[in-house]
């Protein structure tokens, strides 16, 4: 038949384009992580990629991957082949690990809790701030409407929710029934629960929805940066929580692949003088005491709180709060 | 259905109706209508192309063109043909043998079948991916035994494909049943009783009998294919100039302040759309002058 040939040939090309994607890098990352890290990723693997090549000749194809935190944790654990993950907090990679993917002590591998830069949570809002708001206190007034994306698939979107918690905590007379009913007040101000943190983002800047963007801090301030300072403005809440968002090399994807040695200096290389450097450019907080001090003035000072000490480490939280059943799925019911 | 009966209308109905007084409609009824449908028409088709276009080259030529032919984009734009070229002719093959199987036989569990055809429509696109984590998934029902045997299905090219394929499935058939169910197989008996084969039959009797039926079927499931989002959008795991189509590539690049670019990929979308309008349209064409030249012959 003369359509054979035809046939034949599309089903090559096909194929050919399927298939011959990247026969040219010598290896292959791939990092998972969550939303608002894709500037601070995009200009890492730049970084990364040269300094490889300089040691060991090899050239390092790096691949992204951005979603909300929990949604990748689920990715990675229904498939998706991450030589390292990269997420919002620790309670995701937990969730990785739990799936055997990788060793349950991961959070010791790496100093500091695996954890090379920090951020924290801040508020966002139009400006010349037309509703006043000045802390976690005003977002629960009436009429507020707040944006913040979904506990159950966000990280950032926990710390949130954490940060408010603490606020209630605090204040004079504050208990654990003060704080519920507190979040439960700020929660019924949602106006839009997007499942990533730039989804949220993107719904409050762009779309204009939202009086209040309750954000990490490296997203606020590239807002600003990306869409003028004319535009929004940040304000600093008077407590908020230490966000760790930790990284960790994926055991078993690098062992199949063969990428453990390149994946583990990947992570390594985050924590050192160049690392931390591009880390605080994207405004993320360096560790690294040296880098810390030269991007000081960018960061307001503010109080804040850690995990492990206010509210018991994540495996309680997540247990608590953010399970089927837990405290979100009691005070968030429309 | 509607597309098959449109196939056979022509503007000569419309001439009849209102030349004659007792079928006419008052003018201000018929420019009423017409005022209602256009300025719809206006508001909610052709200003967003518009702005589709204008955002796009707002940055100018040089920067449209960058953000096309970036790596990231080139990729998605590979990705969503690769899909497409496989997905479309699978699925025509799957029509035209679903219809010949319902138009022309009669079997047990029939409606049944012409009911399963229908599932990708009534299901949503986003269930319709995550059946194929759940199926093809680490920890699904056969996703450990191709992950033991190297092979990627979900979060790769496969697994793009198959979405794409099942949310495609049932353009070319839906659009050939009704079609060759009104033309009943008295031609083909006719070719048979001739002594032609079964294969014969098959292209010199039935295929140019629905080739405009089917042509459109295909440029809809393409049409489709290159634009669907919610089900590839589970599968992709959506890795940066791997697994990204174009739709989602949009999505990304719009979420990191690019707009331009963002525009300008979906701009590629919106031309594709205006190709297969413009296809579409001239396949119209043709078969309502086949259909004439058949009632004059």
């Amino acid at each position: 038949m003369q359509f054979n040939n035809t046939r034949r040939g599309l089903i090559a090309l096909a194929l050919g384009l399927a298939f011959g994607g990247n026969a040219f890098a010598d290896v292959n990352l791939l990092n998972v992580s969550y939303d608002p890290t894709r500037e601070l990723y995009q200009e890492y693997n730049a970084a990364f990629a040269k300094h490889w090549k300089a040691k060991t000749g090899e050239t390092v194809t790096i691949k992204a991957a951005h979603g909300g935190s929990g949604k990748q944790a689920r990715a990675v654990i229904d498939g998706l082949d991450a030589d390292v993950v990269t997420l919002a907090l620790g309670g995701d990679i937990d969730a990785v690990a739990n799936a055997g993917l990788l060793a349950k002590d991961w959070q010791k591998k790496l100093p500091l809790n695996a954890s090379p830069y920090t951020s924290t949570i801040v508020l966002l809002v139009r400006k010349g701030n037309p509703k006043g708001i000045k802390d976690w206190g005003d977002l629960v007034k009436p009429g507020i409407e707040v944006v913040t994306p979904n506990p159950k698939t966000s990280g950032g979107a926990r710390w949130n929710y954490l940060a408010a918690w603490a606020y209630a905590k605090q204040l004079p007379g504050g208990s654990d029934a003060t704080a519920k009913e507190f979040v439960k007040k700020l929660y019924g101000n949602v106006k839009v629960l997007d499942s990533g943190a730039r989804g949220s983002t993107t719904t409050f800047v762009e779309r204009g929805i939202g009086d209040v963007l309750i954000a990490w801090e490296n997203e606020a301030y590239l807002s600003v940066k990306e869409l003028g300072p004319d535009k929004f403005e940040i304000i600093t809440p008077s407590i908020s929580v230490l966000a760790e968002p930790p990284v960790a090399v994926v055991d078993k994807v690098v062992d199949k692949k063969g990428t453990r040695k390149v994946a583990t200096e990947y992570l390594n290389y985050l924590y050192t003088p160049e690392g931390q450097d591009i880390a605080g450019k994207n405004f993320y907080r360096p560790t690294d005491a040296k880098v810390a001090a030269k991007y000081a003035k960018q960061f307001a000072k503010l109080k804040l709180v850690t995990i492990d000490k206010e509210f018991g480490g994540w495996t309680k939280v997540q247990k608590d709060h953010f399970d089927d059943g837990g405290v979100f799925d009691q005070i968030y019911i429309k | 259905m509607a597309a098959a009966i449109s196939l056979h209308l022509g503007p000569a109905h419309a001439e009849r109706y209102e030349s004659n007084p007792a079928t006419r409609e008052s003018n201000w009824v018929k420019w009423t209508v017409i005022g209602i449908s256009l300025s719809f028409f206006a508001l909610f088709l052709l200003l967003p192309l518009v702005v589709v276009f204008y955002e796009a080259l707002r940055k100018g030529w040089d920067a449209y063109l960058v953000a096309l032919v970036e790596p990231d984009a080139l990729s998605a734009i590979r990705l969503t043909l690769t899909a497409a070229i496989i997905a479309v002719p699978l699925n025509l093959a799957f029509g035209v043998a679903a219809a010949w199987a319902i138009a022309k036989f009669n079997f047990p569990g029939k409606s049944f079948l012409i009911t399963l055809i229908d599932l990708p429509f009534s299901v949503s696109p986003v269930v319709a991916g995550l059946i194929f984590v759940l199926v093809f998934g680490r920890t699904g029902w056969l996703g450990s035994w191709f992950i033991d045997n190297d092979m990627k299905v979900i979060f790769a090219v496969p697994g793009i494909v198959l979405a794409t394929i099942f949310v495609t499935f049932p353009f070319v058939a839906r659009e050939l049943i009704p079609l060759m169910e009104a033309q009943g197989r008295d031609e083909e008996e006719a070719s048979t009783v001739l002594g032609a084969s079964g294969w014969q039959t098959f292209w010199h009797v039935t295929i140019p009998n629905v080739k405009w039926g089917l042509l459109y079927g295909v440029i809809l499931c393409n049409a489709r294919a290159m634009g669907e989002f919610g089900a590839v959008s589970v599968v992709s795991g959506h890795i940066r100039g791997e697994t990204n189509t174009m739709p989602l590539h949009v999505e990304i690049v719009y979420s990191e302040y690019k707009f331009a670019a963002a525009f300008a990929v979906a701009s590629l979308l919106a031309i594709l759309a205006l190709l297969t309008l413009v296809i579409k349209s001239f396949i119209e064409w043709r078969a309502a002058q086949a259909a004439k030249e058949d009632s004059e012959a």
